[in-house]
């Protein structure tokens, strides 16, 4: 038996192993559980990467399940994959990376943060539960197992938002939100499967791809898709769960949470390229998305400016930066049947917005963890209560600058590379696009001035005298995020060429996705 | 909190959905073994995905009630209108 053969699934079983392994226990020695969530995590990360460098080297990955070989795709006899199976592409890791990194950070920055709250069994069991979730959205190449570790994902999430329910009322209210909203959208999500399923016996993404024919009733079903995946993407006018989720989850939660909803936004790019690509009318469907990121850009942007808690200030911005994503991978789908204009700046757009993925799930990351780290040392997220943080805490603020520098597009940082991809493409596709979005990055910028201001600057506060840094392992998670943010700044290229091109390039071209699972037919 | 109500109905409508896709009509049972050979099979691919959807509504079901029992302990009403701490 070749272990390496395996990664694909050991990267989901092994969280989930964990998961149930956890409450377990618990009963034995509360600390060990957090422990324990970290090494499942880390192990996790490592396979992660190990399977990146197997799928950039050799090509996308399948893993079969129940199969007598976990490639064997078709069984004898048979034209159409019948099994469940995991296929793994250079998007799919792309998006993965994003979720190992930031769900090991995450239990690692829990172990002090959560520390004085009771039932952490629970909280790393769901936690695992959630990375497991958001893992199998991006790794799993059958529609129906799509929605069911859509479901897991926003079952574990939605009881880590309401987590300190049993306290607060906010919290509750905002799991409830988020209850309804992530319920109603994979119950859709579970019709468009049964529509599919209808017309063409199928359930295999790849399969599904080869033989749609963009019928009426295929109209629908991505009529229906894009507004839900859009939903859970966070993405205006369907925003209204996002500041509530994002401010009352605890801060590493949030982290993963914005790692979360990124699986939905990758599952609607995965749905219009490799599910329809050309056979859909893509300049319409391009504009819609378009449309979806240029009201999430500007609307995120200006709530945000008004808000006095950080951490909603803090999502507002996630919807915002949202939007850039959105519309550079919607120029890239507007421009798909149109080779000449694609080549010239589609694909620029696109690997703009893919990069704007995994920057903006660093940074954000990193700016959610500096507020949990005001948050776990004042007691408050009310920004007009917090002043002078700067002389007691110099990791953490070192940390918001440079989230903030990021977020806002300044260089060297790691928000400028993609910022600058999509303002340069999006500038040859109309102009006016372009503008509107420097003027939200400029924005976002006084936002972030103002947070910076009032939390850190100022004189010390005598109610803040005893206020010291942050354990250890807090500011070690913060420090991951700050030198990968550096580093993919510092060095756009190699990121650019060796990780998002192939992404940006497993997407445009359908046949590849489809060829891995039914070998060039 | 009739939002919850709602929810279960959904579910409901999409599980029907579901499971009449694989109907066929005057066909048995999908049981292989001492299955009369030629008569026609309903589908059994979409029970499956009903009966793995149905366990997830238990879930999300149950979920969906105990938040709102959480709400109701902190804010005395289920009335959504009331329920509004988080705005702007």
């Amino acid at each position: 038996m070749n272990l390496s053969n395996h990664i694909p699934i050991l990267i989901v079983a092994i969280p989930l192993l964990a998961a149930f392994l956890v409450p377990l226990i618990g009963r034995i020695n509360k600390k060990a559980t957090g422990i324990l969530t970290t090494l499942a995590l880390s192990v996790s990360l490592i396979l992660t990467i190990a399977l990146a460098v197997k799928i950039l080297t050799v090509g996308p990955q399948v893993y079969v399940f129940g199969a007598t070989s976990p490639s064997l795709t078709l069984p004898s006899g048979l034209k159409f994959p019948i099994r469940i199976m995991f296929q793994i592409d250079a998007m799919g890791i792309f998006m993965g990376l994003i979720t190992a990194v930031v769900s090991f950070v995450g239990a690692v920055y829990s172990l002090i943060f959560m520390k004085q709250h009771s039932g952490l069994d629970k909280y790393y069991s769901l936690l695992l539960l959630l990375t497991v979730g958001v893992f199998g959205m991006e790794f799993t190449g059958d529609i129906f197992n799509f929605f069911v570790f859509l479901e897991i994902a926003s079952i574990a999430s939605v009881a880590l938002i309401s987590f300190r329910g049993i306290d607060l009322g906010e919290p509750a209210e905002a799991g409830f939100k988020y209850m309804v909203v992530s319920s109603i959208s994979a119950l859709v999500v579970l019709f468009a499967v049964g529509i599919f399923y209808g017309q063409y016996d199928l359930l295999n993404f790849a399969a599904l791809a080869n033989v749609i024919k963009y019928s009426q009733l295929d109209k629908i079903a991505l009529g229906i898709l894009v507004p839900v995946l859009a939903m859970k993407a966070g993405a205006v006018p369907m925003h209204m769960w996002t500041p509530d989720a994002y401010s009352e989850a605890p801060a590493p939660i949030s982290m993963i949470l914005v790692a979360a909803s990124q699986a939905s936004l990758y599952a609607l790019f995965r749905v219009t390229f490799s599910l329809y690509n050309i056979t859909l009318n893509t300049l319409a469907v391009g504009w819609i998305i378009i449309i979806f990121g240029l009201l999430s850009m500007f609307i995120g942007v200006t709530m945000a400016i008004i808000q006095k808690d950080i951490k909603r200030l803090m999502a507002y911005h996630a919807i915002s930066q949202t939007g850039y994503m959105f519309l550079g991978v919607g120029v890239g789908l507007a421009v798909l049947a149109n080779p000449v204009a694609l080549k010239q700046y589609g694909i620029t757009a696109m690997e703009g917005g893919i990069f704007h993925i995994m920057n903006h799930a660093m940074y954000k990351g990193l700016l959610f963890l500096t507020a949990g780290a005001l948050f776990f040392k004042t007691g408050t997220k009310d920004l007009n209560k917090m002043g002078g943080l700067a002389h007691s805490m110099k990791y953490t603020t070192i940390f918001f600058i440079i989230g903030a520098a990021a977020i806002a597009g300044l260089p060297p940082f790691n928000g400028f590379a993609s910022k600058l991809l999509i303002y340069e493409s999006v500038y040859r596709f109309n102009p006016l696009l372009s503008i509107i979005a420097m003027l939200v990055s400029i924005l976002t910028l006084a936002s972030f001035v103002k947070v910076f201001h009032s939390a850190f600057l100022g004189p010390k506060l005598p109610q803040f005298k005893e206020v010291k840094e942050v354990p250890r392992s807090m500011v070690f998670a913060m420090a991951v995020l700050s030198c990968i943010i550096i580093f993919f700044g510092l060095f756009p290229d190699l990121i650019v060429k060796n990780l998002v091109h192939p992404a940006v390039m497993s997407l445009i071209e359908q046949f590849k996705y489809t060829g891995t699972v039914l070998g060039g037919m | 909190m009739l939002f919850a109500i709602g929810v279960v109905l959904i579910e409901n409508g999409v599980n029907l959905f579901l499971i009449t896709l694989g109907y066929r009509k005057g066909a048995i049972a999908p049981i292989y073994t001492q299955a009369p050979s030629g008569q026609a099979m309903v589908l059994p691919t979409p029970q499956a995905l009903t009966l793995t959807s149905i366990v997830i509504g238990i879930a999300t079901t149950a979920l969906i009630l105990s938040v709102a029992m959480m709400i109701y302990k902190h804010y005395g009403t289920l009335d959504t209108d009331q329920v509004r701490r988080l705005r702007g």
